[in-house]
This record gives structure tokens, sequence and C-alpha cells, in this order.
């Protein structure tokens, strides 16, 4: 019978620890239990066949640590099909009548994924895929991902299942203390991704004992439409003399299972230190307990390597800065690369009360491909809102959601056949609510009743692939009232039909009303408020706006959505004191405390130094500004510094104020860069295998002050990465940095290939364990102690060139 | 064998010298004052104090010091274990997010950066020595003393231990810490060590003295201590 059938109408019972038993049969600390498959055969025979006799229906082969980065591909083939041998044969010979299933275990990796760790996503997923091909391939009835604790790892774990199976793949996940994943994730926000990418079951095994973890499947049943797992310890180890002991008993173990399977729990076993009396003993305390019904949830929710968002009658706000058009600066962002530039409108988002963030880097100059794959990559490294992917490139789209830690929004797909037919099967692999336009071939419908019929068509479309009503948003387009006037209206009706009517979610763009009209704020804010009245449930709209988020305030507090008026308190008192604060600086002490730019930058002001710019621009040359202010302040600073009179973080402070200095030049000079004097471009990178970045990230920030042309690399940098970035843009110098002596030699290579292949490049190295002792012995031009002897450098190569 | 058992500790009370010690502040003003204090109270909430750690065997033979049957090559941990049968093994870590906030403000603003990051070499130390503490108010109880803890990359102890460390505590599962192929371990704050157990009392030393570094900017700091 096939699982995904039985379970339908079935409690599945699994299995208990491997591991607990192996080590009661013997095995030593440090040897590898999945050799055991192939040399102690009758011993793990024996344990699968005790789990099949006390009432198991699923035994887990003898592989969770079976992959590549444990054993060469031989061996690992051989120690899998052995693994799958050995549960046929047990199941050859219970006597047990139960169904009786075999499922390929697999375990995390014991690595962690970049950017924390230096394993990269593609490659986790290449490693899961041979295990899950070898698995497929010597017969097994499901794929069952256990104990991860990172929500990344999952992902690849599970992506690999798909991509080289169609077996059923169950997902249990190990929490920690605080109810969460190691890494952050909330069980709903497992839930989220999980289902997105078509699980078959999900839950929650190891970690403690069934007591503990009685929130998480609470939390678990609360949210999930899919048959939910529940594995856990026999309690928490105890060391009594020299032996382990876990807390519970077999007796209170099934009673605390029991309890969960009548609120839904129907795959059910044990973990540490579980044998098989506990699933006997389970077994006999539950056969005749049949759980309720998993319900279909009909949620509309996306997540985030933290949490999950739902839309619901509470409205979303999604940050719409993280794009392009109309941005000169971020333009130029995109352009040089400036990944900071686009963190940094991130986390201000954020910072004002977004939900979820847009990223949005196409342009016709750079490769949104590559870009919107760095960009997604890099704002998840920092940020836990949930992004929406916005692209028309499918191949961009692909590369996007495939790196994404989470289910994440898309937009967008639309009526048009053609683009239904690419977006929709990334919907259905990777998972992600989807935001459809209603438009289709012939353009944007006039009326309210040909965007509904667009809509219809793309909810029919979609059912095709199995993607749910519940996982589609539809945007009706707001369009510009100074072009027609009956245009808000049609949109504003759509809005309420498709709420109402189709029971569907409605996202709009909001600030597209009010194109070509003055003091567009007034429209789109009170449009906003309309839309809101209308049943909106989302916007892509600028949080930075006092009247955008007014209205949702107002809204959420009028709408009874807001408890106590706590947050609509905490906005009037946040914009209160903004207010306060621009009255009180423009009116007298902060700018009057120092006597000019130079003085701002020297005390690290950083507001200070870019209201004097601004107010500076309007008489003096911009360039000016930076050889009369800018650099003599630097100068002082870097010497004092220098002469131990300044410390890092005050030279840093000073680093910033002079960086906001530029920033508004930069901005006054709309991104033309050309009239910017720029020196010499220099690449920077800490070494391969290094993850410590503070250092470079120091000597970064004052080579920008310094005005040359960064390239950063960024951290775990290989050589060959930095000798084609050394070439492509003829840099003449390179700094290197590494901070543990294992690096070192990573360091020596990198400096090899470049003498080799780029022999005029200078070559300078900092970090930790560096000295000039090293520097020689590796070959390095120049060993800097630090950031502003690296600046000092850099400018000695530049004045010679 | 001998069970790894894993701990969460309150936040230990800060040491705002160390702190800015780390820093490279020699002289301190109420402005640096303030900014480390908003950078604590940024951070705070983004830091666990998490421990996991076992007892195991000591035994030598030759120039070998056996942990649970692993054999470690090193002079100094032989000194330093050299009349001790039990030690303890432990591994600390203050946790992912701290990691990403330090890259928060990595990007937004690096003079927060590297006080943050001072912050967080303060904190793992002082998670160290209050895991420390606390087993030595169990071991003496039992007539044991604690010997100086000593990691993996003090004097000639190879850095690479930190995976046997892995095996013998599989901390990666415990508590989410792993070891990359350079043998640095994620995340950034954390530590192992290996403190051995005897039955005579042992006079606290200066680990600063068996390292051979010559350029660390420290060094003359805790000599003065």
């Amino acid at each position: 019978m096939n699982i995904r059938e039985y379970i339908k109408s079935n409690t599945l019972y699994l299995d208990g620890a491997m591991g607990t038993m192996l080590q009661k049969a013997g095995i030593m600390p440090g040897e590898q239990p999945e050799r055991w498959n192939i040399s102690h055969r009758d011993e793990i025979i024996k344990i699968h066949k005790a789990y099949y006799d006390a009432g198991s229906n699923v035994v887990n082969t003898n592989t969770f640590g079976a992959n590549l980065l444990h054993y060469e591909e031989d061996e690992l083939r051989s120690i899998i099909k052995a693994a799958i041998e050995n549960a046929m044969s047990a199941r050859e010979m219970s006597l047990n009548p139960n169904p009786k299933f075999i499922a390929l275990d697999i375990g995390p990796l014991g690595r962690l994924l970049k950017p924390y760790g230096d394993l990269e996503f593609n490659r986790a997923v290449e490693i899961f895929s041979k295990t899950v091909r070898i698995g497929a391939a010597y017969g097994v009835d499901l794929i069952y991902i256990e104990t991860m604790n990172d929500s990344y790892e999952t992902k690849a774990a599970l992506l690999a299942a798909k991509e080289n199976s169609d077996l059923p793949v169950f997902v249990s996940n190990a929490y920690s203390e605080d109810g969460k994943l190691i890494t952050g994730a909330s069980p709903e926000a497992m839930v989220c991704m999980l289902e997105g990418m078509g699980a078959d079951a999900i839950g929650v095994n190891c970690s403690f004992g069934p007591k503990e973890l009685s929130d998480v499947i609470d939390k678990i049943l609360s949210v999930t439409s899919t048959p939910v797992i529940f594995k856990p310890n026999a309690g928490l180890p105890k060391n009594i003399n020299g032996k382990t002991v876990y807390d519970v008993t077999k007796e209170e173990f099934s009673e605390e299972i029991a309890s969960k399977m009548k609120l839904g729990v129907s795959i059910v076993g044990g973990c540490c230190g579980t044998s098989p009396e506990h699933i006997k003993t389970l077994y006999d305390i539950t056969k005749n307990l049949t759980p309720p019904q998993i319900t279909e949830k009909n949620l509309t929710v996306v997540s985030s390597y933290t949490h999950a968002v739902e839309f619901d009658d509470k409205p979303i706000l999604i940050g719409e800065r993280i794009n392009p058009t109309g941005k000169k600066r971020f333009k130029q962002a995109l352009i040089e690369n400036d990944i900071d530039y686009i963190l940094n409108e991130g986390i201000r988002q954020k910072e004002a009360g977004v939900h979820i963030l847009d990223v949005n880097v196409g342009l016709p100059d750079i490769d949104e491909k590559a870009m919107l794959e760095k960009a997604v990559c890099e704002l998840q490294s920092i940020i836990n809102l949930p992004l929406q992917i916005d692209t028309s490139d499918v191949t961009a789209m692909e590369r996007a959601l495939r790196q994404y830690n989470g289910k994440a929004l898309v937009n967008s797909v639309n009526g048009k056949q053609e683009t239904m037919d690419k977006v929709f099967p990334l919907i259905k692999k990777y998972g992600g609510v989807l935001i459809a336009l209603t438009l289709d071939e012939k353009g944007i419908p006039d009326t309210k009743n040909g965007r509904i019929k667009i809509a219809k068509k793309i909810l029919k479309e979609a059912e095709k692939y199995g993607i749910r009503k519940n996982d589609i948003i539809f945007d009706p387009l707001a369009m510009t009232i100074s072009a027609d006037k009956q245009a808000a209206k049609v949109t504003l009706d759509t809005v309420e039909e498709i709420k109402h009517k189709m029971g569907v979610h409605t996202s709009l763009g909001v600030s597209n009303v009010s194109f070509g009209l003055p003091k567009r704020e007034f429209i789109n804010s009170t449009f906003f408020s309309m839309a809101l009245t209308k049943g909106l449930s989302a916007a892509i709209m600028n949080p930075f706006s006092v009247d955008m988020m007014k209205v949702y305030h107002a809204y959420t507090a009028l709408s009874a959505m807001d408890d106590n008026c706590a947050e609509y308190i905490d906005f009037a008192n946040s914009v209160e004191t903004s207010e306060a604060v621009i009255s009180a600086k423009n009116s007298n002490n902060d700018i009057n405390d120092v006597s000019g730019l130079q003085d701002a930058i020297i005390k690290g002001l950083k507001e200070q130094a870019g209201k004097i710019t601004s107010e500076l621009l309007k008489t003096v040359k911009p360039l000016d500004i930076i050889s009369t202010e800018v650099i003599p302040a630097l100068d002082i600073v870097g010497k004092g510094f220098e002469e131990k009179k300044v410390y890092l973080p005050q030279l840093l402070m000073s680093a910033e104020a002079s960086k906001a200095a530029f920033e508004t030049v930069k901005e006054y000079m709309s991104g033309d860069k050309t009239s910017m004097e720029v020196k010499c471009p220099v690449v920077i990178a800490t070494v391969k295998g290094d993850i410590h970045d503070i250092g470079k990230n120091i000597l970064k920030l004052l080579l920008e002050n310094y005005g040359f042309d960064v390239y950063d690399l960024g951290k775990d940098v290989a050589p060959q990465e930095i000798l084609d970035k050394v070439i492509e843009c003829s840099a003449p110098i390179v700094g290197l940095s590494a901070l543990m002596t294992t690096t070192i030699p990573a360091m020596e290579e990198t400096i090899k290939l470049l003498r080799e292949k780029a022999s005029k490049c200078k070559i300078m190295v900092g970090g930790a364990v560096l000295n000039q002792d090293y520097s020689d012995k590796i070959g390095a031009d120049k060993y800097a102690k630090d950031a502003m002897e690296g600046v000092r450098y850099a400018e000695d190569v530049y004045i010679k060139l | 064998m001998n069970t790894v058992i894993r701990k969460i500790y309150p936040p230990p009370k800060i040491n705002m010298k160390e702190i800015l010690r780390y820093s490279g502040v020699k002289k301190s003003d109420d402005k640096l004052l303030s900014l480390t204090e908003e950078c604590i109270r940024e951070v705070s909430a983004h830091i666990s104090y998490k421990v996991c750690y076992k007892k195991c065997d000591i035994s030598h033979h030759g120039d070998t010091v056996y942990a649970d049957s692993i054999p470690i090559n090193s002079k100094n941990l032989l000194h330093t274990l050299k009349d001790c049968n039990k030690a303890l093994i432990f591994c600390a870590t203050l946790g992912l997010d701290f990691d990403r906030m330090l890259r928060t403000f990595s990007s937004s603003s690096p003079s927060k950066a590297v006080i943050i990051q001072a912050i967080g070499a303060e904190r793992i130390e002082a998670l160290c020595d209050a895991f420390s503490r606390d087993m030595e108010s169990i071991y003496n109880k039992k007539g044991l003393f604690l010997k100086p803890r000593f990691s993996p990359g003090y004097g000639d102890f190879d850095l690479s231990f930190q995976k046997e460390v892995s095996c013998l505590l599989n901390f990666s599962k415990e508590i989410g810490v792993t070891v990359n192929s350079s043998y640095i371990l994620s995340p950034s704050k954390s530590v192992t060590a290996i403190i051995g157990l005897s039955d005579k009392e042992c006079k606290k030393v200066n680990n600063c003295n068996l390292c051979t570094m010559t350029n660390c900017p420290f060094k003359d700091d805790l000599r003065n201590d």
C-alpha cells in the first residue's frame, strides 16, 4: 500500500531510537554508526525487527549521517544499499501483520550554510541529492528528513528529495528550549515553508521529552493542513554512574503522545532514549485511538527564517524602497554593487514598521539574475522580514526563490498564458504566495468586470498546478486618476469584489494612483484609506511617508485590530519625537554645537555632518566641500589614531560622519560618478576559509573615505575570485585579511596566484594572527598593522602610479 | 559512556572595562561609554548563553593525551592535565543571532560593529567563566578541583581538535555550533575547551604566557592585570 494513502486514514507508527540501541549493542564513541550496516548487519537487522515487532509501521534506515561529507561515494553507496537491505530483511522476518514501510533516513550535515557557515546552499542540495538518489534506487518507500535544527538546511534536504525522487517526504525538526529552531525559525515558519514545498508530513523529533515539546506541537497543529509527526526523546538525559538515563518512563511517554494524538497528531514514534518497549507501550495505549483529521486551514502566509506573516484582516505593509525605479542613488548603488546601501534601505524600512520587503533590482545595465540572488541572500542574512521577490525575469525569479530561506511572496504573475506557464511551476516547486496582476495579452481592462474575468482565469490555471487560491493575492492595479478619472474607482470596486465575493486577498502598489499630480502624498494616503475600507489586504508602499503610516495606524486602531491602541500610540509618539527633534535641531543647539563640517566629522556626528553638508551645498561647490572640509578632518582624526590619541571606535565614528557627508554630496550630484574624484580601484577580501570580516570592513570604510574605488568581495573568498576581480577592474592594490592561523595558507595561495597572473598588483595583508614575519614569509608587499596603515600604503601606491 | 549535558545560563554580569579593552579603547570618555551602553542594550536580546559539556576520561601515553580514547598531541595540554584522569570538555556559544546583529551593524554603523564585536568577546569569556564557576561548585563538593581551561588554538594545542570535540559533544545538535573546513567555529562567538579535574588544588596560571604570538595588542594589558 502507498504510504500517502495509508496516512490519510490511519495512525502511522514510526520507530524509536537507533543511536541509543547501537550504544546498547556496544558501539564506541567516535565510531561511525553507518558503517555498522556492513560490519554488524545482524545487530542492525535485530534492531529494525524489534521495532516492527513492537508495532512500528515505518523503520528508518541506519543512514542518519550517510552523506558525501562523511563518506567517499563508493562507500556511501555500499552503506546505503546495505542499510536498506537490512531494513528489508527485518521487514520480511517480522511477523507483525501491520503494513510495513522503509524510510530512507536523512540527518543534518553538521555544517552551517553560508553566509554564517561555509557551505554553499546549492552544495548542500547536491550532497543530499546523492544520498536521495542512491536510496531511491535501492527501493525505499519514503524519505524521512529528521533532526534538522536549521530551516535553510531543511530546505536544501527537502529540495534534494523532491528533485531526485517522487517518493513521499516526511520532515521533522529539532527545536530548542525557546520553542524555535536553533537558527531562529518558529514552528509556524517551518510549517509555512515546508507545506509550500510540498512535504507530505511535518513535525518534531528529538530535542526534548514529549512534555517540553507540547507547545511546539500545539503551534504546528494550529496552522498546518498536513499530517503531523511527533517523535520526541524519552525526556532529558541524565548521567547516573557513568550511564545515560532518560527521565521519562515509557508509560508517561506514551500517555503524553496519546494526548497530542487526540488533538490531531497522527504519525508517532520516539527518538533518543526510546526503545522497542516504548513503541510497544505507545502502540498498545493508542491503537484504538483515532486522531481527528487535520483540516484545511486555507491560510495565506509567507515566511522568513524566523517567522510567518499571515494575510488576514489586518493589512500587511510591503516596503517598496528596494527598487531602482526613479531613484538615481539606488541605481548607482546597483551599478557599483554596493550591497550595504541596499541592506541599509532594508534595515530602515524594517525600523519604519513594514512587514515584508519588496526586492526589485531590475535595471538594464546590470545582471539582474545574479544581483537579485545576491540581494536576497544578503538581505535574508540580516533582516528577518519575509521578502517579496519582484522581477519579470523568470530565471532571476527561480534563482532567488531557490536561495530564499522561507516561503516568499512573489511579484508577479498575470493573465498572460506565457507568463502563467513559466511562473506557476516555480511556485509549485519552491512554494510561495503569488501576486497576480489582473492584466493579460490585451492589457489592463478598463472595467471591474474585465479585471475580475482575468482573476478567475488565473485561479483556474493555478488550480491545474495544484496551487490553491490562498496562495494567490490579486493586484487589481492602481492606475493614475490624472489620465482617467474613473481609474481609482474601478480599482477600488475590483478590490471589494475580489475580497468579498471571490474570497481572495488583494494587494496594491498604492502610489501609482497619483502619477502626474502635485503633492502626491495627499492622494496616495486617502486612496490607501479608501482601499483599506474596501478590504485591501496589503499595500506596496513607502514606509517613510508619515501620511501613509498615519492611515495605516489610524485604520487598524479604528477597525479594532490594535489592542489598547498600543501600536497607534507608539507610532504617534514616534512622530511627535521626530517632529520635536527636527524643530529643536533647526532652532538651536546640535548644529551650533559644532563649528562646521570639519568639526562634525572630527567629533563623529553622523547626522550633523550630513545636514551641514546639505547646507554647504547651497553655496559651496561639492568638490570644494570635500577638499577643504572632509579630507582635512579625516587627516586630523587619522593622525590622532596613529598617535594613539584617537581610538578605533572614534576613528570609525568620524569615518561614518564623513561617509554621511560623501553620501549627501553623491545624492546632490544625482549619482553622477564621473564628477566625483576617485583614486584607483582597490580589491579587498577575507581569504578562503575565514569568516571574520570586521577588520576588512573597517579598511573598506576608510579607503572609501580617502577616495578609493573599493571592490569588497566579502569573506571566505577563493583565490581565483580575487584574481578575476583584480584583472577585471585593473586594480593596482589588493588587501587581504585573515584572522586564524589555519587560514594563512589560503592567503599564501592567493598571493601566489596573484604573483603569477597579476604581477603588477601590490598586495597588503592584515588580520589578528599576522605580523611582519608571516607577511614576509608568504610574500606580501605590505603588512598593515591596522586600517589606517592600510590607507597610508594605498595612498603611497596610488601616488607612484 | 558519559552523557552530554546541555545548560542555559542567565546573562553573566557585564565587565565594561573588558569591553572597552577589546574595542581598542585605553581611555574612555562619556561619549564612548554611552555608545557602548547603547550597543549593549541593542544586542542583549540577541545573545543566548548555551553550553554543552561532558566528563571524559583522560589517560597519558608518552607525549600523547587521550580524551575518551581520542588522542591529542599537545605538550601544553599534557602539562595542564598531568595529574588528571578526568576532565570536562565543553562548548559554549552566544548563538547565531549575535552574528546576525554584528553583520547588520557592519552595514549600518561600523563603529558600533567594533564595539558589538568587543561585547561578544567579553560575553563569551563571561559565559565560559560562569560555566567554570558552576562546575567548580559541583566538583569541589566531590573533592575535585578545576584546572585552568584550555582551548584548541592555545599554545601547541592544534585548532583541528575542534573537529574531535564536535564528535565528542555532538555540539551541532546540542547547541547549534558547527566547525568549518578551516576549523573555525560558527556561530563566531563560540568556544570549546578542556578543563582538567584534579584532586589537588591548583594555582591560577596566565594562559597568555603559553602563547607564542608576539604582536598581540592585548598581551601587555593582561600582564598588567
